[in-house]
């Protein structure tokens, strides 16, 4: 009896073990959770090195990542470079993805917002739907005097993180009361709050004269209808993969600064103005597991795009996945 | 062998203390910075994650700056965490403008909005489930035939099975639209929420109350008919007074579920932090909070969300206290 419960004890150690050379933990940001889950199962079939990556949230990822917890970690919101260096963390963008106006107007369709129109709705000084910004940009479409529900996300999100950068950077009003944050307590007293994207989501379709901030993919599966939003040029941008590969195309990320910036409100007449780089993290003193990592990370972008496109996310335009392998190169990780 | 039996069962008896306290400590120790900072107003104030401008003198910069000394190396880890939801600088774009110099902003938390909603979720669940579980109960234990009897007790037991993000996303889907057009305003509301939780904290009541009732001696039942009462003097005369304290118990039993239930309120209770004006307005709760805010929660806003857990520990024990000494030495 005690030999055989030996003998269990021994192999399932000595299993684990062998197992744990070949396992890439990874932990962070839950936007870009649903392609890197996909991401990894890929590779996995293709290579037969285990990838793990649990969705905590950014702030937990870089908590992890300072920690050395994990091989790498995923986060919305990039770290500046003087951060990084103390840290002794590099960091490079792994996916470009979209957030969206999603609305619930019975008998409305093909609703534009502008700018200011988007600030006022999520501070609250919009009321009812045919307030005088919102029909300003509408004036072919029928505004029912019904009272605003803004939607909003309840917990602590990236998504939240990157509208929030958005509007800080739209408006210097909410930048200065607000700023961009991973959860506030939303002004106003017409908004309700959803859990996950998924949560939101359900409330947009059954609360009728919503309005609410979604990500691209969940509005799309949900069939939510986007409005089109005014971009930095003045133009009305329809949600479309093009439109974000576009804004994408403009954003500026700089290697020498380790990637440190966030790509909304981009430059470029054709681009979506809601768009956010969601970037990875990896301690630099593991060079053979950052070899790994890079590796995993390598073949997503070469093989991974149309993963991407599937789910809602923008794959990184090939110049800018040039200037990652670079920087790879020049740390030695590759 | 007997000492051995003893001793085991006196160290499992006094590992639940330990765990207890283990948790108190945990938390207060966790919970010490938003103490401190906020103290027992922190109960009364009803702003969460608020900005806050702080006018800053040239004394209390001074001051400031002393303690800057004194413990610099905490202080460092502290700024970096709460630089983690500042704005980052562009290269195209000053964020900041000039005027903001000599103003300083501070985030102030307060747990008004998640203590209230927890009490008023906690109370609609109950005033909901009292009368149907004790109906239920009742038919059960006195009214039904047996094989009916055995049919519902175990539906009952299935309910009482069913995990709560079911509750919470059949409440989401099926119940809030309902809800919504029956008394209008939002769907995710207090009331909402107060009456999903009452449908999952009846399968409690409704079970031990049953069970408290069956255990009213055939003898009294049969004395008290003999006197000529009814089923009704019976059932109100006989069977509640007796089974009075395994009815307390239930109800504790589904206090402490309701008071502490999280995924199916964070779904339908529509989690913001504004106090409710009317019944079908949306607020939150305090595991709902917690459970919100957590991943994403760091420095001060992690310790503000702590001072709520202990506060929810300290409500929870005093409810479930109360209950226990005043009505059961009622009681007896």
């Amino acid at each position: 009896m005690t030999q055989m419960i030996k003998i269990a004890l021994a192999s399932t150690v000595l299993l684990t073990s062998l197992n744990a050379g070949e396992i890439i933990k990874g932990s962070g940001a839950s936007f870009p959770y649903s392609v890197y889950q996909k991401w990894l199962k890929a590779y996995n079939k293709e290579s037969g090195v285990r990838v793990d990556y649990i969705k905590k949230g950014s702030s937990k990822g870089i908590k992890d990542a300072k920690a050395r917890a994990v091989d790498f970690a995923g986060t919305d919101k990039p770290l500046s470079p003087k951060v990084l260096r103390k840290n002794g963390l590099l960091q490079f963008p792994g996916v470009v993805g979209a957030i969206t106006m999603g609305y619930n107007v019975p008998g409305v369709d093909g609703l534009k917002l502008s700018r200011s129109a988007i600030v006022a709705i999520a501070d609250g000084s919009i009321t009812h739907w045919d307030d005088a910004l919102i029909a300003k940009e509408n004036a072919n479409v029928k505004l029912p005097h019904e009272k605003l529900t803004f939607v909003h996300r309840a917990d602590g999100s990236g998504t939240t993180y990157n509208f929030t950068y958005y509007l800080s950077k739209v408006s210097k009003k909410w930048r200065k009361s607000f700023g961009a944050k991973k959860s506030l307590s939303w002004p106003g007293d017409h908004h309700i709050g959803g859990k996950t994207n998924s949560g939101v989501a359900a409330l947009l379709k059954q609360t009728e004269y919503s309005v609410g901030y979604i990500d691209y993919a969940d509005a799309k599966n949900n069939d939510i209808t986007m409005a089109t939003v005014e971009n930095r040029e003045g133009n009305f941008i329809v949600p479309t993969l093009k439109s974000f590969q576009t804004a994408a195309a403009k954003a500026s990320l700089d290697p020498k600064k380790d990637f440190y910036a966030v790509i909304a409100d981009p430059k470029g007449a054709e681009s979506y103005p809601m768009v956010a780089a969601t970037f990875i993290l990896i301690p630099s003193e593991k060079a053979k597991t950052n070899k790994d990592v890079t590796k995993f990370i390598d073949w997503c972008y070469v093989n991974g795009q149309d993963i991407a496109m599937g789910l809602g996310f923008v794959p990184l335009p090939d110049s800018l996945t040039a200037k990652i392998r670079a920087y790879w190169d020049a740390k030695g990780i590759k | 062998m007997e000492k051995i039996f003893q001793k085991l069962s006196i160290s499992s008896a006094t590992l639940v203390f330990v765990i207890l306290i283990g948790i108190f400590i945990t938390l207060f120790i966790a919970a010490k910075p938003a103490i401190d900072e906020f103290g027992f107003d922190f109960i009364v104030n009803p702003d969460w994650n608020k900005e806050v401008v702080v006018e800053i003198t040239d004394t209390q910069i001074a001051v400031e700056d002393l303690s800057d000394q004194g413990n610099e190396i905490i202080d460092e880890d502290d700024m970096e965490i709460t630089d983690e939801d500042d704005i980052i600088e562009d290269e195209d774009e000053v964020m900041f403008d000039e005027d903001e110099e000599g103003t300083l902003t501070t985030t102030i938390y307060g747990g008004l909005v998640p203590i209230v909603g927890t009490l008023l979720t906690t109370l609609i669940a109950l005033a909901f489930a009292l009368p149907i579980a004790m109906g239920i109960a009742v038919f059960l234990a006195e009214i039904a035939p047996k094989n009916i009897s055995h049919i519902v007790g175990i539906a009952i037991e299935l309910l009482a099975a069913i995990p709560s993000i079911i509750f919470g996303m059949w409440g989401l889907y099926y119940f809030a639209p309902i809800v919504a057009d029956l008394v209008g305003g939002y769907q995710v509301s207090l009331l909402t929420a107060g009456l999903v939780l009452g449908v999952m904290i009846l399968p409690f009541m409704a079970a031990i109350t049953r069970d408290s009732m069956n255990t009213t001696p055939g003898v009294l039942k049969e004395s008290a008919y003999a006197l000529g009462a009814t089923k009704f003097e019976v059932i109100k005369d006989i069977i509640f007074p007796y089974s009075r304290t395994g009815i307390i118990g239930s109800i504790i039993l589904a206090l402490g579920r309701a008071l502490g239930e999280t995924m199916a309120v964070a779904f339908l209770i529509g989690s913001i932090f504004v106090l409710p004006s009317a019944i079908n307005d949306p607020t939150i709760s305090i595991p709902v909070a917690m459970a919100n805010n957590f991943g994403e929660a760091s420095g001060l806003g992690e310790s503000a969300l702590f001072y709520l857990a202990l506060i929810l520990f300290v409500i929870s024990f005093a409810v479930i206290s109360i209950a226990k000494f005043y009505f059961l030495k009622k009681a007896h």
